[in-house]
């Protein structure tokens, strides 16, 4: 499949960021080479320098950078080129797939117009020729209804849509290299499973090389060939798949391969008897939530009929796709958006159409852990002071007294006294999550709302993340519900599953009886959808998902 | 360039000090928002130049021309050190010209026989009560309307920004001559005022705008959730957020109350002979750049000293607030050696 002449060839490469007056390496002595046909997969962890060297490649990092080395495509040096000679490469023989197509597409231009401005860029073409050129394109992306999506903004199609519309742009020139980086990140595993098909459907038919930047192992199983392990810049291992997966070397690969949840790898969790039968933390019964008309647009039941409860001590895993419905009940659960019908009750109290005074006295017992680590903390405000703030509003406890309470919460978060003065911004995402926690419990709640927590973070981070809230919740007995997309996240910590779709609670039950008996077919398709870390698992897994939506 | 780089490291070496002796206070308390603040704003030199500079500068007008409040009829003063007042008439001087001496240092206008020294007092001490009144009260009107009008959203929001849009149909130096034509007897002081109650749109609008977007972040609905008011998510939470808007716009808002001044003043609204103003005195003397040009220079640098403290203040202000700075990159530093990534981490 793969011919002899690399398309891609990378050579002693460094990138250097400057910072605080002096040059940080990003990207070290890197040596790699893609061929047609054969996909290389960049994986580490965020801060490595996989991004980084994918940019670097074409010349399209920022101003503070420096770059060396050799970078050959098809035979002509792309780095430190005048921009016209890179110009002439962009778009036609190497293409970008981004993280974020709500991002990378404009969103004032039509899909169309957006394929057919590249394709008019490279190719002397006319705009009817070029627009029949860009259906086809948008029909081998398999955009349902091509010639009306040609019409469409970004915004009027769906998250998978857009990414399917973005690999189209990528497309349109044919290009001998494909950069793709984190392809998938933004998407639900259905969805994702479903442009990783495309991909490799695609790459078979265009015999383009592709490089693949990713942190998702279950992805690379999916997809790559050889694959290469970076940290902190540094090329760690590279080999092809089947080695790395099976035979690692390096340690670091190997701790890596170990931190990715596995489905069913864990036994499940047994909750003590005592809380079983004692009055549940949190009841919701027949739960609507609209989002009201706005003008012309109607309003939209983004909760239908949820009932569930939690026991103390229970961990309930909340699972869906986006859009199901699954923050939406987060933040009902805590007052933050008003109940259209039914009960929500916590320790017995109703938050459906509580007063203010009321529900300040019942959010004490509760804690929320919010989805963006960056956005949930206050840019301005040292975390020590966020920390502390909901002691500090409950009245709890005040100058010193707050400090020692403030050092209690860092120090049961792991991490240290030192940083209370420091503002989110000097913290990574785990440290920030970590933080976020911390805030969640400052009132030793007895509820916690943990809405996808782990779903900005690396996947080491995320098994370390994990590990303390399981902890956490051993020492604190605090009832959590834990709301994510990512099945393998929920397997870990959950007792019981509850998975929602369009609003709709479709089937909850204990771990083990989702995980390994799910009833319902969408259950099923869900966790077909999960990609695993093993080519070879993989490759089965793919096939019976494919026979399962044969099915349908 | 030598010293440039002496310095730095000299300044490099005291915030190493400085974060030493920070890291045994954090071992004993943390510090709040406000203290981090304060602590930001006093390290940063040009701000604290510009402070020292303005109280300073202040202290000397107000104590060279002493005080003079209160109408014609009924005035308040209180005498300053300055042998002449601007109201003196002074019929010789040690200069045929009126060039600076050590009677007049800077200098004697012939064709008024005044001190020009009394008169650049008396004209900074008006210039800067204007200034302070619009700035202070435009920025507070503009940004607790801004505030409120964002955070609120809704009707409330609606009702005020229609009321901002038939605020910003009025042109300002209208009122101006309005107030100056009905009140002009008073002094500058209501003339200031009304300005600044009409000084507040472009404020609002952009701190409306900060708030729209700010109040959609996650950390508003956690401070929710920790049982912040309103009150205290609008002051504590979003406000600091938005200080860099606030601050640009009140800046320009300071300059252009010298310039609104100097307008009135200029078509006979403002402030009325005898009483000065650094605008006036500017406007005055333009004419004698050539053969009086001490005469233009005095207030000239005045002004421009005045406008240059408050910008640094005001930077000071939003990098205190602001806890990410970034440098920009200067070409010697492309050929700098690369760092390791240990030495970058322990920095």
């Amino acid at each position: 499949m793969a011919t002899k002449d690399p398309i891609l060839k990378v050579k002693d490469f460094n990138v250097e960021f400057w910072v605080d007056g002096v040059w940080y390496p990003a990207a070290i002595n890197m040596n790699f080479e893609v061929a047609a046909g054969e996909v290389l997969a960049i994986v580490g962890e965020s801060g490595s320098g996989k991004s980084t060297t994918a940019m670097g490649l074409m010349g399209l990092l920022a101003d503070n950078a420096r770059t060396s080395g050799s970078v050959l495509v098809k035979g002509t040096e792309m780095l430190n080129q005048p921009l016209s000679t890179i110009r002439k490469f962009r778009g036609k023989e190497v293409a970008y797939i981004f993280q974020e197509p709500m991002t990378a597409l404009n969103p004032v231009y039509t899909v169309g117009f957006q394929i057919v401005e590249v394709l008019r860029n490279h190719f002397e073409m006319g705009p009817q020729v070029a627009k029949q050129r860009a259906i086809e394109l948008l029909t081998m992306v398999e955009i349902p209804e091509p010639e009306r999506s040609f019409d469409k903004y970004p915004h009027q199609l769906s998250g998978g849509q857009r990414q399917r519309a973005m690999i189209a742009q990528s497309l349109a020139c044919d290009p001998a290299l494909l950069i793709a980086d984190e392809p998938t990140t933004a998407l639900d595993v259905t969805v994702q499973a479903e442009i990783l098909d495309l991909m490799r459907n695609l790459k078979d038919k265009l015999n383009s090389a592709v490089l693949l930047i990713t942190h998702d192992m279950g992805v690379v199983a999916d997809l790559s060939d050889r694959i290469l392990v970076m940290k902190d810049g540094l090329t760690v291992e590279e080999n092809t798949s089947d080695i790395i997966f099976n035979k690692p070397k390096h340690p670091y690969t190997q701790s890596l391969l170990a931190s990715v949840p596995k489905l069913g790898s864990i036994k499940a969790r047994s909750l003590a008897a005592a809380s079983v039968k004692a009055e549940p933390v949190l009841e919701v019964q027949d739960l609507v939530i609209e989002y009201p008309k706005s003008g012309r647009i109607p309003a939209f039941r983004a909760v239908d009929g949820v009932t569930f409860s939690i026991q103390p001590g229970e961990i309930l895993g909340l699972v869906g796709e986006s859009g199901s419905g699954k923050t939406t009940v987060g933040r009902a659960t805590i007052g933050l958006l008003p109940v259209h019908e039914g009960s929500i009750k916590i320790l017995g109290e109703e938050i459906a159409g509580a007063k203010m005074r009321d529900l300040k006295k019942i959010r004490q017992h509760t804690g929320i852990v919010f989805q963006d680590p960056a956005s949930s903390l206050n840019p301005r405000l040292p975390i020590g002071e966020s920390i502390g703030e909901p002691i500090y509003l409950a009245g709890l406890a005040k100058g010193d007294e707050l400090n020692t309470k403030v050092e209690d919460l860092l120090d049961s978060v792991e991490l240290p006294r030192s940083y209370r003065n420091r503002y989110p911004h000097e913290l990574s995402g785990g440290q920030k999550q970590r933080v976020g926690i911390a805030r969640a419990l400052a009132l030793s709640p007895n509820l916690l709302i943990a809405d996808e927590p782990t779903s900005a973070l690396d996947v080491s981070v995320q098994a370390r993340f994990l590990d303390l809230l399981q902890e956490l919740q051993d020492r604190l007995k605090f009832a959590c519900l834990f709301i994510t997309h990512d099945i393998g996240v929920v397997d870990i910590l959950a007792h019981r599953i509850a998975v929602m779709q369009y609003g709709k609670l479709v089937e909850i039950g204990p771990r083990d009886q989702i995980l390994n008996k799910p009833k319902e077919l969408y259950t099923k398709t869900l966790l077909a959808a999960v990609p695993v870390p093993d080519p070879k698992e993989q490759k089965k897994r793919r096939e019976a998902r494919a026979r399962l939506l044969a099915g349908i | 360039m030598a010293i440039n780089s002496k310095k730095t490291k000299k300044a490099a070496a005291e915030v190493e000090q400085n974060s030493e002796v920070g890291k045994d206070v954090i071992q004993i308390q943390g510090l709040s928002q406000g203290q981090i603040i304060r602590k930001k704003f006093f390290a940063h030199k040009p701000a604290v130049a510009g402070l020292i500079f303005m109280i300073l500068f202040t202290l000397f007008v107000f104590s060279a021309s002493g005080i003079h409040l209160g109408s014609e009829k009924d005035p308040f003063t209180i005498q300053g050190w300055w042998k002449f007042a601007h109201t003196d008439t002074i019929l010789t001087s040690d200069c045929p010209t009126g060039c600076p001496t050590w009677n007049h240092p800077m200098g004697y206008v012939p064709t008024q026989a005044k001190d020009y020294f009394a008169l650049v007092m008396r004209g900074s001490e008006i210039s800067l009560m204007v200034m302070v009144v619009i700035g202070s009260l435009g920025g507070l009107i503009g940004t607790v309307m801004g505030s409120v009008s964002g955070f609120f959203g809704g009707i409330i929001d609606a009702v005020m920004m229609r009321f901002t849009d038939f605020i910003i149909t009025v042109p300002s130096i209208l009122i101006g001559a309005v107030i100056g034509y009905r009140m002009g007897n008073l002094g500058v002081l209501p003339l200031a005022v009304f300005l600044g109650l009409f000084a507040w749109t472009g404020l609002t609008r952009l701190v409306r705008g900060e708030f729209l977007s700010l109040r959609e972040r996650e950390f508003v609905d956690a401070a929710r959730v920790a049982g912040a008011s309103n009150t205290r998510i609008i002051f504590k939470h979003i406000l600091p957020n938005s200080v860099g808007v606030i601050i640009v716009s009140t800046t320009l808002l300071l300059s252009g109350a010298i310039l609104t001044e100097t307008g009135l003043s200029f078509l006979g609204f403002g402030v009325q002979y005898p009483d000065v103003s650094l605008g006036v005195l500017i406007s005055e003397h333009q004419g004698e750049f050539i053969y009086a040009p001490w005469l233009f220079w005095w207030p000239g640098v005045i002004i421009v000293a005045i406008a240059l403290s408050i910008n640094f203040i005001g930077d000071g202000l939003r990098d205190a607030f602001d806890p990410r700075q970034r440098r920009q990159l200067k070409r010697k530093d492309y050929l700098a050696k690369t760092s390791t990534r240990d030495a970058v981490n322990k920095k």
